[in-house]
């Protein structure tokens, strides 16, 4: 099964879950999770289900399209549901099924793995799903999201899509996987992960980064004062994208590293609230609408 | 009366594999609990646990709590009768309240008062009423770590998808969040189904039908064997590791091992390197020929059953192949990597905020080892090694090895170095620096290993001290404990001549010449000789030493450890033989009189009075100069106890608290210097003798 029919098969089935197929969001960032979609509305009492693909990208893996398996860019299949279904794991394992992974014929197992993300403010509890020793899912029920305790609590599945893909189609390499008929991921990433992978080590222009680090930190509390959470997350995406390069780029010490993930906390935090307090103001409206469908 | 058994089984999603056993046994041990509490008997408790299930099977539960059948005590006897012998109020109101009336009261003595006593007699509910309370047994189970789900507000280990709760046929009726108790249990994620427990005792049978072994213990056996028919076909030796069998039986329902092979050329990789990857990252365990060579192979243990075992093997060594593959290109390029540009590193990276980076670490680590391999005595040679050893001791710490797999520091910088030419000796420090790396490692097999793992560890205790970070009860952040336990254990048993207290001088000597002492030198020293006695007190009772010989030497001065720990020895071998005793006893009258003295002031022979004086004097002298001069802790306690004839005349015939002002701080003077060299050896006052 090629990518493309890999991630259509995924849709169809959270689409017949009942979540809401998204387009990914449009500004970088490192996993999933990051995305509004995922960190925002995992947040407070609204109910919430959703299934995107999310391009996540980690400056410092980034190999010059070198290494089989490491990439700038990598994609991901975010599932989130909100609260948890009680059978959220069969789900899980019946879109294994949509992707011709037939259990008898493999190993799956959960194997315990405890996710956080201190630079967000986030920690779950869940596991690693292990396809025949691969590990080929992150399967996270959301305790804390930016600083706030989840009440209900979310259910974050995530797929790493190149590494199923890579199972699924039997390759080495990353970059010899087929996208769609006639495409592999050579053809379509190939020179980006090359261009992105010299920009982030040798040409980004770190003085520049630093500048928009702070820039856009400034502009992040700002429109929060206004009350404006989305563009302030926005914002505070791009900081975290900013610190990434430059901490790939070598260009933040030890001492320092420590105080730029605090300030990307500190956002990460204020934003977190922020959303909250907004949707309290507008009445929790999805959870109005659940209330109303249901009497 | 009759009895039914208790089936208790709490449905899980796949519990953390390091939890299942403790908490299988967590629950067996509250039921059990429970039980004697409310006096419900039963004949025996059988526990059973896999990732996704923990149970409880009780056999022949009583049908009812047992009756009681007790006295109830009342008022005295001349309280529950009036003065004309008929029942008080007080007496009344008693047998109302024990539900009998006053004809049944009688009368018994306790501490030779009368009182007034009842039989009473209290009816055990039946069993079933009671069995609801199983439910707080079940959400009072104490787990590492909790999680919440859903929308419900009970923590638990994981989410509970399914309860069964049975008394003989009949379901126990409660719930948890929403799930009620019923006799429904699920088989095998992918093998079995949804079985119906008719009865307890066909648990295992029916659950094994669907393909869980609920039994840990044959779950665990059934790997075993498959581990040694494989070894037995294949002519291989595969070492099972306990903890990684542990672990994999609790990843499993329905274990089957099988092998899986990898490239020969990642052979070449440290064997070390090998292992972690298999075995930490993958839990395999890995396969060796009869010579105990690694073989390109390795076990997994996969939750299912013999099927498709090909296809399982060859998803496994994929991904033990990009691991290996990964493992092999940081080896190579570790290899490109100078040692000095690594030690450069080290200058930007923080080993501790107040304590500087790891490049400061390395130079008080450095400074220390020098000072105590001269200390001694070292040859030039080992001094320079030792230096050398230390310069690099760290380097290894920036490569790409040692970041991917942590737990290789130190082994991959011996690698390393002797790859880079540096001297064996050296190479082998650089690992040997970090043992014992736990209570079961041994201690660096060379002497430059120990100089520069005392160094390293003693560094570490004493600049964090100078911090304010001292273990407290459980809080231990840096393993403090652990590294004292071991630089106690190196120096015990490498027995050189150099003191504890000198050893802790230098390094707080340079952490304070380096500006990173943040508190005062008499406080911190003050905190540390305590911190190290009480390791070696640890030591000591692990040798079974007795409390208050451990004392006895532990009172003043370290000095030499090794021998310190061998005058532990002396007094425990000696204590039960007959003359101990009064030889103990004899000593610490000297020295429980020379507390009255001033100080140290030098006896003079003109003012002695009498002959005993002078022949204790005596005594004193040739034990004073031969003291240090004895080869053994032994012979130092038996010319101690040589002196026992003259210090007992000397009590006998003198008065040492003597009008005279001269002569009694004279006679102290002398008793002053005697204990002083007693208590070189041990404050023999603390020693019990009674």
């Amino acid at each position: 099964m090629n990518i493309q029919n890999m991630i259509l098969t995924l849709q169809k089935h959270w689409s017949e879950q009942g979540c809401i197929l998204m387009q990914a969001y449009d500004v970088e960032k490192g996993a999933g999770t990051m995305s509004p979609y995922t960190f925002l509305r995992a947040i407070g009492p609204e109910p919430w289900n959703v299934a995107y693909v999310e391009p996540s990208r980690r400056p410092a893996d980034g190999r010059y399209g070198e290494n089989p398996n490491r990439l700038y860019q990598h994609h991901q299949f975010q599932v989130i549901m909100k609260p948890s279904p009680e059978n959220i794991q069969e789900l899980y394992l019946d879109s294994l099924k949509a992707l011709g992974i037939d259990p008898l014929k493999h190993d799956i197992r959960f194997v315990e793995d405890n996710w956080e993300n201190p630079s967000l403010g986030c920690a779950g509890l869940g596991w690693e799903v292990w396809l025949d020793g691969m590990e080929i899912t992150q399967f996270t029920y959301f305790q804390q999201v930016g600083g706030i305790e989840c009440k209900p609590v979310s259910v974050e599945i995530t797929y790493g899509i190149e590494r199923l893909a890579s199972y699924i189609q039997d390759k080495e390499n990353v970059f010899d996987l087929e996208w769609t008929n006639g495409f592999t991921v050579r053809d379509i990433f190939y020179q980006p992960e090359y261009e992105h992978s010299k920009y982030t080590f040798e040409t980004s222009d770190p003085d520049m980064l630093f500048q928009l680090f702070n820039i856009y930190e400034k502009e992040a509390h700002r429109q929060m004062e206004n009350g404006l959470v989305h563009p302030a997350y926005d914002y505070v995406l791009k900081c975290s994208h900013t610190f990434n390069v430059l901490d790939a780029r070598g260009s933040i010490s030890v001492t320092e590293r420590t105080g730029y993930l605090a300030r990307v906390r500190n956002l990460a935090r204020k934003v977190a609230k922020t959303f909250y307090e907004e949707r309290e103001k507008l009445g929790f409206p999805i959870l109005k609408k659940e209330e109303l469908s249901h009497e | 009366m009759s009895k039914h058994d208790i089936l208790l089984e709490i449905g899980l999603e796949e519990m953390p594999a390091r939890f299942v056993t403790s908490s299988m046994n967590q629950l067996k041990d509250k039921v059990q609990t429970w039980l004697n509490e409310k006096q419900i008997e039963f004949s025996e408790i059988i526990a059973y646990s896999t990732p996704r299930r923990l149970a409880v099977w009780v056999k022949e539960a009583a049908e009812s709590q047992k009756d009681i059948n007790e006295e109830a005590k009342g008022p005295a006897k001349k309280i529950a009768l009036d003065q004309e012998g008929n029942w008080s109020k007080a007496a009344a109101g008693f047998a109302r309240g024990q539900g009998v009336a006053v004809e049944d009261i009688f009368f018994k003595e306790l501490n030779g008062v009368e009182y007034v006593y009842v039989n009473k007699f209290i009816k055990g509910k039946p069993t079933r009423e009671l069995l609801p309370e199983l439910k707080d047994i079940i959400t009072g189970l104490n787990f590492p770590k909790n999680m919440k789900w859903a929308d419900e507000d009970l923590r638990f280990v994981r989410p509970i998808k399914w309860l069964i709760a049975l008394y003989g046929e009949e379901i126990i009726p409660f719930s948890i969040t929403d799930v009620k108790t019923d006799k429904i249990s699920r088989g095998h994620r992918f093998l079995g189904s949804d079985v119906v427990m008719h009865s307890p005792s066909k648990y295992e049978e029916l659950l094994k039908e669907q393909f869980v072994i609920t039994n840990p213990e044959e779950r665990k056996q059934l790997i075993i064997n498959d581990i040694k028919e494989l070894a037995q076909a294949q002519n291989w030796e595969i070492p099972i590791d306990e903890e990684l069998l542990e672990e994999v039986n609790n990843l499993v329902e329905f274990p089957t091992a099988l092998y899986g092979k990898f490239e020969e050329e990642f052979l070449e990789l440290p064997e070390q390197v090998l292992v972690t990857s298999m075995k930490e990252h993958q839990r395999y365990f890995p396969v060796k020929d009869q010579k105990g060579n690694l073989l390109p192979f390795f076990i997994t243990i996969r939750n299912g059953n013999k099927e498709h075992l090909e296809t399982v093997a060859r998803g496994n060594e994929k991904v033990l192949r990009a691991r290996l593959a990964d493992a092999s290109f940081f080896y190579k390029e570790d290899q490109r990597t100078t040692i000095e540009a690594s030690l450069k590193k080290l200058q930007t990276i923080v080993y501790q905020e107040e304590l500087g980076t790891l490049a400061d670490k390395v130079q008080r680590v450095r400074r220390l080892a020098s000072q105590i391999a001269k200390k001694i005595n070292l040859s030039e040679k080992e001094q320079s090694q030792t230096d050398r050893a230390a310069e690099i001791s760290k380097f290894d710490l920036v490569s790409h090895m040692v970041y991917e797999f942590p737990e290789l520091q130190g082994f991959m910088g011996e690698k390393y170095a002797r790859l880079k030419g540096e001297d064996e000796a050296v190479a082998a420090a650089i690992n040997e620096h970090y043992m014992p790396r736990n209570a079961e490692d041994s201690v660096p097999p060379s002497v430059i290993g120990s100089v520069l793992s005392i160094a390293e560890k003693l560094d570490t205790i004493a600049s964090c001290f100078s911090i304010g970070i001292i273990p407290t009860g459980s809080q231990d952040p840096y393993a403090l404990r652990r590294q004292a336990s071991g630089i106690v254990a190196i120096l015990e048993q490498s027995k050189w001549n150099l003191t504890f207290e000198s050893l802790l001088d230098m390094a707080l000597d340079n952490i304070e010449s380096e500006g990173f002492a943040k508190r005062s030198r008499t406080e911190t020293h003050t905190e540390l000789t305590h911190f190290f006695k009480m390791r070696i007190k640890h030591l000591l009772n692990e040798q079974n030493i007795r409390y208050d010989l451990i004392d006895s030497v532990l009172e003043n001065e370290v000095g030499i450890l090794s021998e310190l720990v061998e005058r532990a020895s002396v007094l425990e071998a000696k204590k039960n033989e007959p003359e101990f005793k009064g030889s103990v006893e004899t000593l610490s009258r000297v020295m429980n009189i020379s507390n009255k003295a001033s100080g140290h002031v030098t006896p003079n022979p003109d003012l002695f009075e009498n002959e005993y004086e002078h022949k204790l004097f005596a005594a004193y002298q040739k034990t004073v100069e031969s003291y240090d001069q004895q080869h053994n802790e032994e012979s130092k306690f038996d010319l101690l106890i040589s002196m026992k004839t003259e210090i007992e005349e000397y009590f006998e015939h003198t008065m040492v608290m003597a009008e005279d002002e001269k002569v009694r701080n004279n006679r102290l003077a002398l008793l002053f210097e005697i204990t002083r060299v007693i208590r070189k050896f041990a404050e023999f006052n603390k020693i019990i003798t009674g």
